[in-house]
């Protein structure tokens, strides 16, 4: 008969958290941030249709870094759960702080109770009426939340990316100059030897959330928009396309299940 | 049967034209020979490219439009992709082949369902129209217009005369306009424009742009502009 080893809690519980890190710390990272009109989103992603960032609801958005099976997992069941609360109360009934909460719940459940755990960082944010109502929020693998300042970064070499935000993210940004500083923290890490990177806006997937747009106001900033706002000065000047609706395109074959 | 049971929402038209469709619906909504509302609203976006109206048992089909914005919305989120329109159609019948019992029993609703078609081939067929029966068929309307309600005939009738082809969105919602102006003429369960009040029909368009509502100035004066025709030649 096979011999159980005895492990204590603290060994397995540390085991679960070395191995959920290293899954989240081998993606490509996101950033959120934000600035005067509402707040963006970041993400490196090569892929246009397997998004790493989405809507939730009118005010509310999402970002994730780690497996793809396992955020799509969550971002569904926080749009479901976003989706009853406004048809069985209000619109305005729906907050990033339920739902944040509510991913606290469902991660830390899977972190405790199941054999492995979820290897994704998650951030909820809600654009506010004004910018001291924005929120944002970061729940890690173990289903601890954190209300974030302002900015956030999350999946591999995050440290450092937070580290060129926090030096000069302002709550006063235009949309350019944060979508600049979002370029830059993302591409100071992973070059030859530590150096930075250029990262082309195909390499980019970009959303915001207006707050000054009525109704819903998550919007995805796509091609020639967002060309002009990475580099102005060599792209003619693109209007902010109003309702878009991109073309569902086959999803590329070489995607694998697990984030890159 | 049942119309004192509970308020009743009445017509709707709905005209296509070569840059999206126009809806319109008028704002009178009653309980048998009561005026239930002066200033309720029938015509909805569903979503950012398709139009609503309803008409029959008022909390119905509100609860109905409602449920349906949500579902349209919560399939765009999850899948990353809007719906088609014929799908967007299909969902609705659904949900009103689930309202036979009600509808058997009184509280029957009937909507129309218009939009643009972002998946159009062809340029001039990129507004068009969806009617519905209680048991949940779905008919899509290809002579351009269509209405609903106890005033429909009339309005139909007035559309009959005046709908031709390559007609402009402004032409259009005129042409709604006054088709309502007609049916509250001789239907008294639609409500005519309420100069007094300053209440005049919804008007709202879904075209490339997506949808849009008329403002209230704007519909007055497509009002004003029947009214002025009307008191000309008043007819019988």
């Amino acid at each position: 008969m096979a011999m159980q080893f005895y492990a204590s809690p603290e060994q397995i519980m540390r085991d679960r958290s070395e191995y959920a890190r290293k899954g989240i710390a081998r993606g490509r990272s996101v950033v959120v941030l934000t600035y005067a009109g509402g707040v963006l989103f970041v993400a490196e992603n090569l892929s246009t249709t397997l998004h790493k960032v989405s809507e939730i609801y009118d005010r509310i958005g999402f970002a994730a870094v780690g497996r793809y099976n396992e955020f799509e997992n969550l971002r569904n069941a926080g749009v479901r759960m976003a989706d009853l609360r406004g048809y069985s109360y209000d619109r305005r009934d729906v907050t990033g702080r339920a739902l944040a909460s509510a991913y606290a719940q469902t991660l830390g459940a899977i972190f405790s109770e199941q054999g492995k755990p979820y290897e994704v960082e998650i951030c909820v944010a809600e654009v506010g009426a004004t910018p001291e109502h924005d929120e944002l929020y970061r729940l890690t693998y173990d289903g601890s939340v954190q209300d974030e300042p302002g900015f956030m970064a999350m999946g591999g070499q995050a440290e450092a990316i937070a580290g060129v935000l926090r030096a000069e993210h302002s709550e006063s940004h235009t949309l350019g100059e944060a979508l600049k500083l979002a370029v830059k923290a993302l591409s100071s890490v992973g070059g030859e030897g530590g150096a930075a990177r250029t990262l082309a806006p195909e390499q980019l997937e970009v959303a915001v959330l207006e707050r000054a747009r009525p109704g819903r106001k998550f919007r995805r900033v796509v091609g020639a928009a967002l060309a002009a706002l990475v580099s102005p000065a060599k792209a003619e000047p693109a209007k902010a396309a109003a309702p878009k609706s991109e073309a569902p395109k086959p999803a590329p074959e070489t995607d694998t299940p697990a984030a890159e | 049967m049942n119309a004192d049971l509970a308020p009743h929402a009445t017509t709707i038209v709905a005209i296509s034209t070569d840059e999206g469709v126009v809806m319109a619906g008028d704002r009178r909504a009653t309980m048998g020979n009561l005026i239930a509302s002066r200033d309720i609203e029938k015509v909805h976006p569903a979503d950012p490219y398709s139009l609503i109206g309803i008409a029959g048992t008022a909390g119905v089909g509100i609860e109905l439009m409602r449920l349906f914005q949500v579902e349209l919305q919560h399939y765009e989120k999850i899948e990353g992709a809007m719906l088609s329109l014929d799908g967007k159609a299909n969902r609705l019948a659904t949900m009103i082949r689930q309202n036979l019992g009600a509808a058997m029993q009184g509280l029957a609703v009937i909507p129309l369902f218009a939009g643009f078609d972002l998946d159009a081939k062809t340029p001039g067929k990129v507004g068009r129209i969806f009617s519905f029966d209680i048991a949940g068929g779905l008919y899509e309307e290809h002579g351009g217009y269509d209405a609903i309600g106890s005033g429909s005939l009339f309005a139909k009738s007035s559309l009959k005369k005046r709908y031709k082809r390559g007609l402009s969105i402004a032409e259009a919602s005129q042409l709604a306009v006054e088709a309502l102006y007609d049916a509250a003429d001789d239907d008294t369960a639609t409500g005519g424009p309420d100069v007094i009040r300053k209440i005049f029909p919804v008007v709202m368009t879904a075209t490339a742009e997506g949808t849009q509502r008329l403002t209230d100035e704007e519909t007055a004066a497509l009002a004003e502009v029947v009214i002025a025709a009307r008191a000309q030649q008043p007819g019988a």
